[in-house]
């Protein structure tokens, strides 16, 4: 454990030490950010402006679930897509080898290798927006906190999902194109799930998770959630973690490598 | 007790078959078939402890194949493989820090930061403390040379720097069964004569056992004193490079030159072996190791002889028959 840490924490230094090569980058995301930010606010504002609200949300209670969902996309963009962009070129490449030959967890590797710091304007940008609609809500400080845990199982979730669809790649070995089906998916996350009808509100909490990863959390900050739905969110992120382990190591039988 | 023991290993791989054209590429979507390739046969040898072995085959051999599989990357279809008591396929920790693959068309490296942060992680990885770290890259890099370029991007290094960087980070948790796959490739002599030197000063060093596939001969001829032949997947040779020339080149080349004052020409060479060439007074022939001697006393009685040598054929040339007639058994 101690050695994972150790190793983590080199895998970080060293990312960002050779991402700040490219400063104009990081303006560009802030401004991409800002931009994406905006869109998804006027989105929802075109929705309370008329009157119209998504059933029992009140305009800053579903405000919480855009900022949830701005904090869920800088997440995966700091964490998930640079790592999953990695795997594809390790596959395509062959230098999934070295990997595989170092005595250390290859999932661990692949999933933490890298991270990009341009996901970081979302991140902050999804906690303003929280604490804005919290205020204005007059949340107490322990409701943030209560957010945390089902935040934290939807991370899990979100990750193993993604790290799967990843795992495809030893077949697929460009699996861009998945991931990007995923995250467009994931753009229903940005509305509470109560929005959508019956039919599509099953879809997005049995199908593809999106009501764990992002309407969950901030029921859980309102102080309106069912303890079912916490345990459900408990259980699907340790069932999607477990099975993308187990599928990791399912993938890696058929993996031959890049020929030479 | 050997490091190194592979019993009847072989691997077949199945390749889909795919007729060319859009009818072909639709009926392939829907129904594939497959045909089984054998990349290696009956694959058999056994390598002690300290031994620097070459391996040696045209491209598609199946070295590469063997290679994976003696580090556990891909599964044996068939036989056994030990390595340093572990079976690779099974990765355990312990194995993997007994091994170590160089591989020279693919680095491990971080592109666009100084090795020394890569090697950093590396020595994470295998739990080596800081202070002990820095002692071996202080080492390595002596014996590599390179102690100034590993401040530098990675990207910023010539292609030789950047292969010993390689072998530094591939090196860092002291392997002892070294696996190399075309280290030297597209090296200049210089780099390629480096990294030949650093290899023998490792295993004499650490007593490593490396097994290394290599296409330039000058890597086998300085590191090795054995080598494994690999043909269309079957070994064809296990033994000293020393007995691969007299087995698949009993002959020696003579080169004459002669007199003057007499005629010459293809006819009256004809007796005396099989002529290569004849250029002027000039002429080579190539004669079997068993008749040399008397082949050379026959040439020095009949015809006035100015100047005659006697030299093996280039192991290049020994190599290339081989692969070309393939069952020199």
């Amino acid at each position: 454990m101690k050695r994972y840490l150790r190793v983590l924490n080199l895998f970080w230094r060293v990312a960002i030490a050779a991402e700040l090569e490219y400063r104009i980058n990081f303006a560009v995301a802030v401004i991409s950010s800002i931009g994406g930010l905006v869109g998804s606010v006027f989105g929802l504002f075109l929705f309370y402006r008329t009157g119209y609200t998504f059933q029992g949300w009140s305009w800053y209670e579903a405000l919480v679930v855009l900022g949830v969902f701005t904090l869920l996309q800088g997440t995966a963009a700091t964490f998930l897509v640079p790592n999953l962009n990695k795997i594809v070129r390790y596959v395509q490449e062959g230098t999934l080898d070295f990997v595989l030959l170092k005595p250390i967890s290859s999932q661990f590797w692949l999933s933490t290798h890298t991270l990009s710091p341009w996901g970081l304007p979302d991140l902050v940008f999804g906690l303003i927006i929280i604490f804005y609609a919290g205020h204005q809500l007059g949340l107490a400080p322990l409701a943030y906190v209560a957010m945390l845990p089902p935040l934290a199982l939807g991370i899990v979730s979100l990750y193993s999902l993604w790290f799967i669809l990843g795992a495809t790649s030893i077949w697929f070995v460009k699996v861009y194109n998945v991931t990007e089906v995923l995250r467009s998916l994931l753009e229903a996350g940005r509305f509470p799930i109560e929005g959508y009808p019956a039919a599509y509100r099953v879809f997005f909490t049995f199908i593809i998770p999106v009501a764990f990863l992002t309407t969950v959390p901030a029921q859980t900050a309102l102080g309106r959630s069912e303890t079912t739905w916490l345990l459900g969110s408990a259980i699907l992120a340790a069932v999607l973690f477990q099975l993308s382990k187990w599928f990791w190591q399912f993938a890696l039988r058929f993996y031959t490598s890049a020929s030479s | 007790m050997p490091i190194i023991n592979v019993e009847n290993l072989g691997k077949v791989y199945p390749v889909a078959i795919k007729s060319p054209g859009i009818k072909g590429t639709i009926r392939h979507f829907f129904h594939r078939t497959y045909r089984n390739i054998e990349a290696v046969k009956q694959v058999s040898f056994a390598i002690e402890p300290g031994e620097i072995v070459g391996f040696l085959g045209p491209n598609g051999a199946g070295k590469t194949t063997t290679l994976k599989m003696l580090t556990g990357l891909i599964h044996p279809s068939s036989g056994t493989v030990a390595v340093a008591g572990h079976r690779p396929f099974n990765r355990d920790a312990q194995f993997l820090r007994n091994i170590t693959l160089v591989m020279g068309q693919k680095q491990q490296l971080i592109w666009d930061l100084p090795a020394l942060d890569s090697l950093k992680i590396n020595a994470a990885v295998y739990d080596l403390s800081d202070a002990e770290a820095r002692q071996r890259i202080g080492e390595l890099a002596e014996m590599l040379s390179i102690q100034d370029q590993l401040k530098q991007p990675v990207r910023k290094l010539s292609l030789g720097e950047r292969m010993k960087a390689e072998m530094l980070a591939a090196l860092l948790h002291r392997p002892q069964v070294l696996f190399l796959d075309e280290p030297t490739l597209g090296l200049d002599i210089n780099a390629q004569v480096a990294v030949r030197s650093f290899l023998k000063d490792y295993n004499e060093r650490y007593g490593a056992t490396v097994l290394l596939t290599s296409h330039y001969m000058a890597d086998i001829t300085a590191l090795c004193d054995r080598v494994l032949v690999i043909h269309q997947g079957s070994l064809i040779y296990d033994g000293l490079l020393d007995g691969l020339l007299d087995r698949f080149a009993p002959y020696r080349e003579v080169s004459v030159e002669f007199a003057r004052h007499q005629t010459i020409n293809a006819a009256t060479l004809a007796p005396y072996g099989d002529l290569q060439s004849l250029e002027g007074c000039k002429a080579t022939f190539l004669v079997r190791t068993g008749k040399l001697t008397d082949t050379v006393s026959k040439l020095l009685n009949h015809l006035s002889v100015q100047d005659l040598t006697i030299a093996e054929p280039p192991i290049e040339d020994v190599i290339g028959k081989v692969f070309q007639t393939g069952s020199l058994k």
